[in-house]
């Protein structure tokens, strides 16, 4: 608790210090009747597409697109929720269990149509959060320099790879900065969770020098040029995206288990203009917004996917994080807390 | 007829009635269940989610830590919809962690509070520690909105009042099939009724439940007197062509005898027996419409307290002018104190002046008109000292124009068959008495006073 405590200011500082988006996008006209401010954490790119094909039905909304990390994101939402600062429209944050926190505090309202009620309950929270993409989170080797019957298919492959004294994969296994991203924190916990192979792995990482870096563009980045011989826990959308125009970016989704990860969108409490944000979740949920993320790879089919080796049969395997309460088990101070002391043990090279 | 609200109205609204008091306290009784029940499962979800949070809590080197189980945020999230929020309290009211705010003001396990805009029900769990480095009690508070809660609630009671809509229905069915079978006799009375011949005055004979036993009982009583009366005019029409017929004739063979008739002494022979039948005729009038008028009054006047006294001495005084007797011979025989009895006074003074007349003819003088008590009876008889009727002819007596020596010019022999009605219609009846002077006496049932 004590160590948290600066930690959190540290936190707290550094998002209002640098309280600008990584990036800004607009969509329709200028002249546009009403505007529509989205921020979110998923890269401008990805999202794009559906942007507009929505901003092409709807020629009477500007919409304002921002890109966020997810940490800022979040503290942004929240000092929103607060009044402190002025809220956005929508939030869109694939860091889903700060998006649950939000909403759990009373910071979202509610929306209701037909689309969101056909939901699954893992999609859906109290009709004020709902899941908009499904993206598996794989592994990413470089096909070059890891032959296909060397890359692991699992974690246990990956904890094998690591144990020889002196193995080739030493330091050269990257995976998310958990402090930085919000998005890393919660993959990780959510191992944590799900399996008692973390403990190992994370074990395996410590000893063998993994690195722990930032952001899903440099970890890919990484791998295509050999700096890093494997990736763990990437987001599946950017690594297809990725992948589709880099041979040498290969992606397996762990046998053992595959997380799913839907990104949370939510309507502020206090957002200015809800009614087209709704309008904006339904279409991301109708037929056309589904054809404009799978166009960028975020939204993986029911039946898998050959790209990663993750057929229909694989479908046991798949583990989407619900969106529910469950989830602020993660933020809880003394258990992020306990989380990250444990990871800078680890990880003593990226403090 | 005056038109009254039919019983199958009465009884629906006596059901309406029922079915809605007794529906709005199933209500107020299955809200209150509801909510009871609803509060209790999802109370005993929140204790237990305090209770896994409160068993994480260690002291490690002097300080609390605690290590939240997923499991007790798995269980806050069986109530789907529901906002959570948790804290746990150190001594002196430090956050360790959760939720800043948290502390209720109650002493008890729960307590209401309003969290980041929603209201929510705590629970409060404290764990004691008894360590060398650590003395003291921590605090957990779990709380939760109440979404969940306010549907079970509402689940439960929706059952419940379907239930019971279910029985209101059912309660209404069976009150129509109630109602239905209770009224059956009633149709099944009217039918009979409806199905008699027109004369038929003959008591009901249905079988119906003792509830109704007493309106078949009251119509068969009251067709019984229907019959009566219709019998007692038959009977004046029947004695009246009957009797009247033979005297008149020979009223009008006398006359016209005595109007063809030239000897002045014989003329007044043939009036002296003119007047004699006329008298007789007379008597025999009166005794035929007081015959009609007893059992007219048996059956429609009121009785009311009458004491026998009276009744003798009106008896005697009435009787003086019309008795053949020597009135001196005429004598009373009465106790001191009043015998009261129910009844009719004229038709008693009736029956004793046609006893007194009877006995002034058939009997020897002198004639006692005594009133006397046996136990609960009474008694008011006509004494004298004749040889009395003859046992064998008593009964007949009785009956309208038997008598043992036949019809006489002066008398109908309708004199027993008055007396006889009218101690039926007293409940009573006729005593003869030989051994002494010979009595004739009403015995009916006395009042004491």
């Amino acid at each position: 608790m004590i160590r948290t405590l600066p930690l959190l200011l540290l936190w707290a500082g550094a998002a209002f210090a640098q309280a600008t988006p990584e990036a800004v996008a607009a969509y329709g006209s200028e002249d546009a009747a009403r505007g529509l401010i989205i921020r979110s954490s998923t890269d401008v790119d990805a999202l794009s597409p559906a942007l507009q094909a929505f901003s092409a039905t709807r020629p009477d909304i500007r919409i304002t697109y921002e890109q966020w990390g997810s940490n800022d994101l979040y503290l942004r939402g929240e000092a929103a929720c607060r009044g402190e600062v002025a809220a956005s429209d929508l939030v869109i944050n694939s860091s889903v269990d700060q998006q649950v926190k939000l909403v759990n505090d009373g910071c979202a309202q509610p929306h209701v149509s037909a689309l969101t009620t056909r939901l699954p309950a893992a999609a859906r929270w109290r009709n004020e959060i709902f899941g908009v993409t499904r993206e598996p989170v794989v592994m990413v080797y470089n096909r070059d320099l890891v032959a296909p019957a060397d890359a692991p298919r699992s974690r246990f492959d990956l904890i094998d790879l690591l144990r020889p004294e002196g193995s080739r994969f030493a330091g050269r296994i990257a995976t998310y900065d958990i402090e930085a991203s919000g998005l890393g924190y919660l993959l990780a916990f959510q191992d944590s969770q799900t399996a008692t192979t973390f403990g190992s792995l994370i074990e395996a990482f410590g000893r063998s020098g993994a690195v722990a870096t930032c952001c899903s563009a440099e970890i890919i980045d990484g791998v295509a040029e050999g700096r890093y011989l494997i990736a763990y826990n990437v987001l599946g959308s950017y690594a297809l995206a990725r992948a589709s125009h880099d041979r040498r970016i290969a992606i397996v989704a762990p046998q053992d288990y595959t997380l799913v990860l839907s990104r949370a969108a939510m309507i502020p409490r206090q957002a200015a203009n809800p009614g087209d944000a709704g309008a904006f979740i339904d279409f991301l949920l109708s037929d056309a917004g589904i054809a404009a993320l799978t166009q960028t790879q975020m939204m993986l089919p029911e039946g898998g996917t050959d790209d990663m080796g993750l057929g229909p049969d694989d479908a046991a395997s798949l583990r989407p994080v619900a969106l529910s309460p469950t989830l602020l088990l993660g933020l809880d101070r003394a258990k992020r807390a306990g989380f990250l002391s444990i990871w800078r043990g680890t990880f003593p090279a990226t403090r | 007829m005056q038109r009254h609200i039919s019983l199958t109205t009465r009884v629906g609204f006596a059901l309406a009635l029922v079915l809605a008091v007794g529906g709005a306290a199933v209500t107020v009784a299955a809200l209150q269940y509801g909510r009871q029940a609803a509060q209790t499962a999802y109370d005993r979800l929140l204790i237990g989610a305090a209770d896994q949070i409160a068993g994480a809590i260690t002291v490690r080197d002097g300080a609390i830590a605690v290590d939240i189980p997923a499991s007790a945020f798995q269980l806050l999230a069986l109530a789907p919809d529901d906002r959570i929020a948790y804290a746990v309290i150190g001594p002196g009211g430090s956050l360790i962690t959760g939720y800043p705010g948290l502390a209720p003001a109650g002493d008890g396990p729960f307590a209401r509070a309003v969290v980041n805009g929603a209201a929510m029900r705590l629970a409060v769990v404290d764990r004691p520690f008894s360590e060398r480095a650590f003395r003291g009690s921590v605090r957990v508070v779990v709380g939760q909105t109440l979404l969940a809660r306010a549907a079970l609630a509402r689940e439960i009671t929706t059952g419940a009042l379907w239930v019971a809509v279910a029985a209101g229905v059912l309660m209404s069915a069976l009150a129509v099939f109630a109602i239905r079978s209770a009224l059956s006799p009633l149709v099944q009375v009217e039918r009979a009724l409806a199905a008699r011949a027109p004369k038929d005055l003959t008591p009901l004979d249905v079988a119906v439940p003792r509830e109704i036993g007493g309106l078949v009982a009251s119509i068969n009583g009251f067709m019984a007197r229907l019959d009566r009366q219709v019998e007692a005019l038959r009977n004046l029409i029947a004695d009246a062509s009957h009797q009247l017929r033979t005297p008149i004739a020979a009223l009008r063979a006398q006359a016209d005898l005595a109007a063809g008739e030239t000897d002045p002494a014989r003329q007044k022979a043939i009036v002296a027996r003119l007047h004699a039948r006329a008298v007789s005729l007379g008597r025999l009038t009166d005794q035929m419409l007081n015959h009609a008028m007893i059992i007219h009054r048996a059956d429609s006047v009121p009785r009311e307290v009458v004491d026998l006294r009276e009744v003798a001495i009106r008896a005697v005084y009435e009787s003086e002018g019309v008795a053949d007797a020597d009135p001196a011979a005429l004598q009373l025989d009465l106790p001191e104190d009043a015998v009261h009895c129910m009844g009719d006074a004229l038709s008693l003074t009736e029956a004793v002046k046609n006893l007194v007349a009877n006995a002034a003819r058939h009997g020897g003088a002198p004639v006692t008109v005594r009133v006397a008590v046996h136990d609960d009876q009474a008694l008011i008889g006509v004494q004298d000292h004749g040889a009395g009727i003859p046992l064998a002819d008593r009964g007949a007596g009785m009956t309208r124009f038997r008598r043992a020596s036949g019809v006489s010019a002066s008398s109908a022999g309708l004199g027993l068959a008055i007396v006889q009605e009218v101690a039926l219609a007293h409940d009573g009846r006729i005593a003869f008495s030989d051994g002494g002077p010979f009595e004739v006496a009403l015995v009916i049932p006395r009042v004491r006073p």
